[in-house]
This record gives structure tokens, sequence and C-alpha cells, in this order.
């Protein structure tokens, strides 16, 4: 790659240990770590310690210590050899997300495509775990193809927390070295993942829906949707290790699972340090609404200026009860007070890919379309034969959806016996 | 209270068309708006400094253009602007994005609190928020859709702390975290207000603060395409999804035919 120069130059100051603290000089006043913006600095027996794998050479230590302790020597160009290798780097790592302690379904999908990545590269895919009481969630792991878990067992990470599990991730992924590490792109997921990703200087790819190997230079491809799904960028990360993505739910399949299967689990412990978190989880909330969670849905009934009253939802509820779908709602919808905002559907709500989505009353504006189009079917009921909801859907209905609505909850009744 | 909100200039979407010949984005015309996400960021950190006092600074970075973002949010009523922009910024990814911004934010001086939209409209990545919070080495609170307080932390505690609502797929969780921290914020957590008169009339008048690279104390090495670790090798065009079969007749028929079609993939 044409911009790896700066990269080049940067592994081979590190190997060269270009950064040095002298420590007759040094006071252990702490100042240099809390200016490192990489975390790279500890005060150990009262004199500063940098972990060169962490650091850059970014020298804001050195302006911040007013003792002179800290001394980068400068290269000359003919110090720049090869790119470092990444021989070091092995494995696929999935992060397999918990909540009351049962692997969400992401990361089974997540597996699924992990193994096939793992396959290609002839390594390992690897599973992380975090979590309490968990040991028997890490075996189903290993039933999806993983060979390896590691896992972290502790009341401190029974609950997603930013803090606690970004440094253990960041722990494990500075002491096993995996060459890519993939992460459901959920609401924990890249509120953490986005964390780690700083932490371990890698580059982070989000919200892929493709994901391949360039045989040839071993290299991660990730392929994600940009301006709403109107363009695809295929995205490297040559330079740096791990190649980092979060993938949409729902995109890859399942990996299946072989009760048969042998791995091994490798369990891990921190200390209390690792586990403190500045920020309190004081209460979990679940919505208990007339249906399940959108991102989750196979099938979903959405909502929007047409349906005219807040009343009139029943129907959609109705719909979505008859076929075991959840409730949708377009942002007119939503603004108007008829719905919450977690049932938005569209640019500022939701980006929802169930197997089919039915789409009431929505005229299909772009901000609507971005956040639904990638569902596999999509059936639209309008009475407005322009709608351009209609250029996108599978199966249209140019009718009164008042008349439509109660025919087709009656119907998938009879047939579902529901 | 100090408030920081990270503000990005994006394309209105709303305007964005497809090209049917080329099938590509038409940009030309297309005008630049305030992210929408940040929108909310800059009310909720106006209704923070109306209920608490103090300060808010909205920063971007961007081309000179994205000033005029800047003079939008001070209409709205922050009290300053930081531009940050060079050409040297040109081709950040999130990491990079997120390096130059905490450093912006570092020569910026004292925060309470940082607020960012939950993630922009163009690239959707929602990293950048995150980013700046594990740079600054701060806590932080993503898709908040509600705080529900600041407040004197607990017994022998004298820090200052905020309680929010964190959305999840499930509902949201009540997490509490010592500022400063960083909340990114989503669309339910308020309703943005119109710029008043007096706003606009500040927006014209006041001068923002421009910073360049040789003004971060940031690696030079870790800016712009440079210090951005993952780069974009292709953007293709999907192609778009066609209409499908348009379904006619009285409600009853097309009923039976819809459910003919879909009931396999239900059942």
């Amino acid at each position: 790659m044409v911009h790896g120069t700066n990269c080049k130059v940067r592994e081979i100051k590190r190997s060269k240990m270009s950064i040095k603290i002298i420590n007759e000089k040094c006071v252990g006043c702490k100042l240099c770590v809390k200016s490192c913006p990489f975390g790279a600095i500890e005060v150990v027996n009262k004199k500063a310690a940098i972990d060169l794998h962490k650091c850059t050479l970014c020298g804001a230590c050195i302006e911040s210590c007013k003792f002179d302790a800290i001394i980068l020597a400068k290269l000359s160009p003919t110090d720049i050899q090869f790119p470092k290798k990444f021989d070091e780097y092995k494995d696929v790592w999935v992060f397999c997300e918990q909540k009351k302690s049962v692997v969400q379904s992401v990361a089974y999908e997540l597996l699924g495509k992990g193994r096939e990545l793992a396959d290609t590269l002839g390594v390992e895919l690897c599973g992380v775990l975090l979590g309490e009481n968990v040991r028997e969630e890490a075996q189903k792991i290993v039933h999806r193809g993983a060979d390896k878990v590691y896992l972290v067992d502790s009341l401190a990470l029974k609950h997603y927390q930013d803090e606690p599990y970004s440094k253990v991730l960041i722990k494990l992924i500075n002491e096993y070295k995996p060459e890519i590490v993939l992460c459901g792109a959920s609401s924990i997921g890249r509120s953490l993942i986005s964390r780690v990703a700083i932490g371990v200087h890698a580059g982070l790819t989000a919200d892929c829906t493709g994901l391949d190997i360039d045989k040839k230079e071993k290299l991660l491809l990730q392929t994600r949707p940009a301006f709403g799904g109107n363009i695809m960028a295929t995205i490297i990360c040559p330079n740096h290790r791990p190649q980092m993505s979060t993938v949409r739910h729902k995109v890859m399949k399942e990996a299946d699972e072989n009760k048969h299967r042998k791995g091994k689990i490798i369990e891990k412990g921190y200390d209390p340090q690792t586990y403190f978190s500045r920020t309190r989880l004081l209460d979990i909330v679940e919505e208990i609404e007339e249906t399940v969670n959108l991102t989750e849905a196979n099938v979903i009934v959405s909502g929007g200026r047409g349906m005219q009253s807040p009343e009139n939802f029943t129907l959609i509820e109705g719909l979505a009860r008859a076929i075991g779908g959840a409730v949708g709602a377009s942002r007119a919808a939503v603004d108007s007070g008829w719905k919450t905002y977690s049932h938005q559907v569209g640019q500022t709500g939701k980006t929802v890919c169930p197997k089919i989505y039915i789409a009431c009353g929505i005229s299909g504006q772009i901000q609507h379309l971005v956040g639904m189009q990638s569902s596999e079917i999509i059936v639209a009921i309008n009475k407005d034969p322009h709608a351009p909801i209609f250029s996108v859907a599978t199966y249209g209905i140019v009718g009164d959806l008042f008349e439509v609505l109660p025919e087709l909850t009656r119907r998938f009744k009879e047939i579902l016996k529901r | 209270m100090n408030i920081i909100v990270c503000i990005k200039q994006v394309p209105d979407t709303t305007n964005v068309r497809i090209d049917p010949e080329t099938n590509t984005l038409v940009r030309s015309g297309v005008q630049s708006i305030v992210n929408p996400f940040d929108m909310y960021a800059i009310e909720e950190a106006v209704r923070l400094k109306e209920r608490f006092g103090g300060t808010v600074t909205v920063v971007t970075m961007g081309p000179p253009q994205a000033e005029e973002a800047l003079r939008e949010a001070i209409s709205l009523g922050a009290d300053e602007a930081v531009l940050v922009s060079d050409r040297a910024f040109a081709g950040s990814d999130t990491w990079a994005t997120s390096y130059t911004l905490s450093k912006t934010i570092q020569k910026i001086g004292k925060f309470d609190i940082i607020i960012c939209g939950k993630q922009a409209i163009d690239g959707d990545t929602a990293q950048v928020g995150p980013g700046i919070a594990a740079f600054l080495d701060i806590p932080q609170i993503a898709f908040v859709k509600k705080i529900e307080d600041i407040y004197k932390g607990q017994e022998g505690q004298g820090n200052i702390h905020i309680k929010a609502e964190r959305m999840t797929e499930e509902g949201y969780d009540i997490v509490e975290s010592p500022l400063p921290c960083l909340i990114t914020v989503v669309k339910e957590i308020n309703e943005p207000r119109l710029a008043s008169l007096k706003g606009k009339m500040r927006a014209k008048k006041i001068e923002i603060k421009k910073l360049e690279a040789k003004d971060l104390d940031a690696d030079p090495d870790s800016l712009g395409l440079k210090g951005s670790p993952t780069k974009v090798v292709k953007i293709f065009t999907p192609p778009p999804r066609k209409g499908g079969q348009i379904l006619e007749g009285e409600a009853k028929d097309i009923c039976d035919k819809l459910v003919e079609l879909l009931k396999n993939e239900i059942i």
C-alpha cells in the first residue's frame, strides 16, 4: 500500500526501542501517564515504564515531562527497512456477546462466517466469552465451530459495561494476538469495540455486510454499506493487527450446532483493577411491549402516516401477532407520537433486515428505505400507486389498508391457527 | 459546567439521488447540513447549560466550509465554536478522526461532559464518540436516550455524576458515571428548538476559533489518511432493488394471493 510508509517507520523505531526513560531523572510524578493518549505508560516502583506495544512514539509524554527524563531518538531515512511482518498474529476471533448469561444469536452468525475465514487462512477459530456463570455457554460456542474459547468468568462481567469489557478484551488481544476480531454490530458491540480498537491501535470497520479473504495478501476484505446503502465500500487494514470488524445482525448464516465437536476452553482471570468500572450499571429495564425485538425479528409489520391515528396501529399489531412478527413504524408515525422511538425504522431509527417487511401506509422516503431495503421480501400496502415504496417492494398492493389488513390478519390466523 | 459538543457536517441525504444511467450518487446541488443526530447533541448541551450553567463549546473537524455547521450550532444556543481544519486531516478514518478530535479537546482544555450524536448519517459507524472517550481515557455512555440527572456523587465522593438511560435492543440500561465523561445521544433524547433571532444574530458575528494540525501537539503520522489504519480499496454501487409484482383485484383476492406467496416463508 502507498500509505504504508509511515507504519514501516514506526515499526522500525519500535524495534530499535528509540524511546527511553532515563531512570536517574524520573521522579515517578505520573505526568507522562496522564499525557499518554495510548495508555502506554505505567509507573512501576516509582519509575515510568513504557509499553512499547502500545506506544506510537507520538512524543506527548516528552512534552509533559518536567524533568527531561524521556528521550526519543530521531531516525535517519536509512533506518527505514521492510515493513514488519505480522507472523505472530494468527487466528480469527469472534466476540460472543451474552445477555443474561446466554450467548446472543449474532455470535453464532459470526462463528459461521469466522469458520470460513479461518479455514481459508488455515488458522484456528476462537470465541471470546466474557460473563458470569457462562461455562456451559462456552461449550456451546465450541459446538458452533470454535476450536478454542477464551473465557473470562467473573461477577464483574455479568452485565456489559464499557470499561471492564474493553480492558479485558484489550488484554486478551495483546496476549494472544489474533489477526482478525469480529463482533456483532449491536449496541453493546459498537460501544465496546470502538473503544478496544483505539486501545490496541487497530483499524475497525463498522457494520460490515460482507467479509472475505484476499488470499494473496492474506488480508480481510470488509464490505459495508455507506450513505444508507446507496454505495458499498470494501475496506482493508494492511498495516495494523488485528483487523477488526463489527458485522450486521442477520446478514450471515448461523453456524450449525454439532454437539460432538471438541474444543479447548482457556479460562483467564484478571486483577480487580482490570474489572474496575468508573460507570455503574444501576438498572436494566426491558420494555415489554406487544412484540419481539425489531433487529432480531424475522418478520416486521410497519406502519406510517397512512395509519392516520394511534388507534389504527392495533391493525398492525394484530397482523404482527398473527404472523409472529415485530411492530415497526416510520418516522412520521413516531414523530406524531403514535409509536415510541424504539419502533422507528430508518435513518434516524433502526436498520433492519428481516425476511419479510410489510410496510403499511408508508410512502417510502429515502430515509425510510435505507433502514429496510435489505429485507429479503418487502410487501407494500399503500393507496397511492406512485408512492416510492413500490419501487423497492417485492409485492405491492395498491389499495386501502383498512380493508386489506384485517383480511390479511384473518387469513393468516386461519392458516397458522393462531 | 463546561460542555463540549462534537458535530459533523454531512450531505443532506434527503436530496441525494441515484443517477439511473450511471448508478452513482448525484452529489451536485446536494446541500450540507449538520448531522441530524448532532442536532440532538447540541440541544441537550444547551439544555444542560440552562439547568446547571456553564458554557457550550461546539467542535467540528472538516473542510473550511464546515464553519457553517458551527454557526448553526451557535444560533441554536452554543457559546463558542472551534473549527479544526487542515489538509493533513484529509482521508481520516474513525481512528484518525477520534485522535484528532481528542487532541483538539485537550487543546480546548477543561471539560465536564462531551456530547456527540450517536453516529453520522453519511458513514453510520458510531465509532468516533467512543473513540474520543478511549483516547481521553474517560468513561462513555453510548446511545443515551435520556439524561435523568446530574448530581453530587454518593457519600464520601464529592464528584459530580451523571445518570443516563442507554438504549439497548430490549429497552434501556440506567447507567451512572462520574464526570468528566462522554455520551452519545439518540433522537429520543429531546426535540431540538429552532434558532432564535438573537441566536442567528450571534451566529453571524461570532468569531470562530480555528485550529490547524500544527496547533494540536499531535503526532503528524497519526493524522489523516496516513494515520488511518483502514483503507478503502473499492467503492461500488449495488444494483438498486427493483420493484416487483403489483397485486391487483379485490382485497379478498389480493390477500389470498399474498398469503399463498408468503406462507412458506412464515411457517
